[in-house]
């Protein structure tokens, strides 16, 4: 569903992304591992054309998609939950997740969104900004599901978000990918939750991808040394 | 300065300059509520907003005049065509310019001062250019004129009612392109975070474009109601661009409800110290009462309490 081929990622003269290559089987979850300063985020933004491509390609369901806007990914089946989760904060819930809906042209909230996070039902009237953080995160997944994605990226969705809210998500996620029969990509540094819902591990080291290893045959020793500092 | 005049004199003065406060209040509101857009939602500091007021006055005069000359029996509802013209006109305008000059420099937000400094000039000089130094004067149909007494010594100008209804309708439409309509939604969307509303899908250069229009072609609005009470020149738009900055800014910025209230405040205030004090003097007062506020309110008159 999601190939990336080659894959040059830099900020100016310094390159952060050295030639990755991964595939993602339709209805796959992969965790891409890594510590603080390793490329993750990078790799999320440009592959959601925030930061431009260097070299190299990524295509979504055959479409190659390098060269287009952020809007264009969108169209396309690539839907983004950001690190840090930025939701519009001075927008109501609905509002929110209605951003989503703005290439397709429905104007109401599809109801199986609501159903996937009820406690957004409860507040649709609140402001974004006023809700709290595990909230937030399930308001970004939602925002991001509204636009009726093929592949979902996530970037360190557990970032500052209490234990009990991280097993809740997995769940989550792994039921949006069941019903839905998504690719989604997890950004993680959380090895508990990446082998909760990962289908696939890979490893991302000063921007080479280092490890590759579906979840059943992980060694959780020998990925854990890749996350120590 | 009271004791000249009688109590029954005191009131009519109040309630007279009072209405002549809610005309220019209505101007101010026009003017605001394209700068709020502008300013308050996309954070460009537009200083050629008077000029793009100014254009939509004098598209209001070329069409009085072609009405007056090729249309006569039409006369009477001129003025709603010039109107949606000016709109068209000072929207146009207002797309070209973000094409061609903000949208390189959203990043850059004092330049944008700069810049549109420069284009106020440009656009200046063109009007002089095209149709000369004098101030021009727009013919009002008669149903416009005239004036209803309230009581033997109080009147209220009937074009002045008219204004004051335009503004009344304009103010409520923005709210609902705002706050009711998608457009406003992904208007909104972007002012908080370009980047992420580009990857929820939605084409922030359009909606900058569309927004940028919008803000211009409400000033276009507000400089056919202009016609009404004042006469129009080329750096007319300049006695009103600060006036209007000072609202937005004292009204809190992005909020329609604090732009609106502060430029009753200051229209009131202004109109009615004019008749008792010279006109600098209520200005100066106005501004120093703005000056006072604004260091124990910094946020303006109104803003949204949220966590950020």
């Amino acid at each position: 569903m999601l190939n990336v081929a080659h894959y040059h990622v830099a900020y100016g003269q310094s390159e952060v992304l050295h030639g990755l290559d991964f595939t993602v089987a339709p209805g796959e979850i992969i965790a891409i591992m890594g510590r603080n300063g390793m490329g993750k985020t990078t790799l999320m933004k440009s592959l959601m054309g925030i930061v431009p491509t260097k070299d190299g390609a990524a295509a979504v369901d055959g479409v190659d998609v390098t060269t287009m806007k952020s809007y264009e990914r969108v169209a396309n089946g690539i839907a983004y939950v950001p690190q840090g989760r930025l939701i519009f904060p001075t927008m109501t819930v609905q509002e929110n997740i209605e951003t989503g809906l703005s290439l397709s042209g429905r104007r109401k909230v599809p109801g199986d969104i609501y159903e996937l996070f009820p406690v957004l039902l409860d507040m649709k009237s609140r402001r974004g900004g006023n809700l709290s953080g595990g909230q937030q995160q399930q308001l970004a997944i939602a925002r991001a599901l509204a636009t009726n994605p093929k592949v979902l990226l996530l970037d360190e969705p557990t970032e500052g978000i209490q234990p009990s809210i991280i097993r809740e998500m997995a769940r989550v996620l792994k039921r949006i990918r069941d019903e839905r029969e998504l690719s989604i990509v997890v950004s993680e540094q959380v090895l508990s939750f990446a082998l909760d819902v990962a289908d696939r591990v890979l490893v991302l080291e000063n921007g080479r991808l280092v490890h590759d290893e579906p979840r059943e045959s992980v060694d959780e020793e020998k990925v854990a040394a890749f996350l120590s500092v | 300065m009271f004791a000249d005049y009688t109590w029954t004199e005191l009131g009519s003065i109040f309630a007279m300059q009072g209405f002549a406060g809610l005309i220019l209040f209505s101007v101010f509101v026009l003017m605001a509520l394209g700068l709020a857009i502008i300013f308050g939602q996309m954070g460009v500091i537009n200083m050629a907003h008077g000029e793009f007021m100014i254009l939509g006055a004098y598209v209001t005069y070329l069409c009085s005049n072609f009405f007056e000359a090729y249309l006569p029996a039409l006369f009477g509802i001129y003025f709603f065509f010039a109107m949606a013209l000016a709109f068209l006109a000072a929207g146009t305008l207002g797309a070209l310019v973000e094409w061609s000059l903000i949208r390189h420099l959203y990043k850059r937000p004092l330049d944008t001062l700069l810049a549109t400094w420069g284009l106020s000039l440009i656009l200046q000089q063109a009007y002089r250019s095209i149709f000369g130094a004098r101030e021009v004067g727009v013919t009002l149909p008669n149903w416009l004129l005239g004036s209803v007494p309230l009581t033997d010594i109080i009147e209220i100008p009937i074009n002045g009612i008219f204004v004051m209804v335009l503004t009344f309708v304009i103010a409520i439409a923005v709210y609902f392109i705002l706050f009711r309509s998608r457009m406003g939604m992904q208007t909104r969307a972007v002012v908080q975070n370009r980047v992420m509303a580009g990857a929820v899908g939605i084409n922030t250069e359009k909606v900058d474009r569309n927004t940028f229009a919008l803000g211009c072609g409400i000033a276009g609005i507000a400089g056919s109601a202009f016609t009404m009470i004042g006469s129009t020149g080329p750096t007319a738009g300049q006695l009103y661009i600060v006036d209007t900055f000072l609202i937005v800014v004292f009204g809190g910025a992005a909020s329609l409800v604090g732009t609106i209230a502060s430029s009753f405040a200051i229209s009131q205030a202004q109109s009615t110290m004019e008749f008792f004090l010279s006109g600098s003097m209520a200005k100066v007062l106005t501004l120093l009462t703005v000056v006072g506020i604004l260091m124990l309110r910094p946020q303006g008159l109104f803003s949204l309490k949220i966590r950020r």
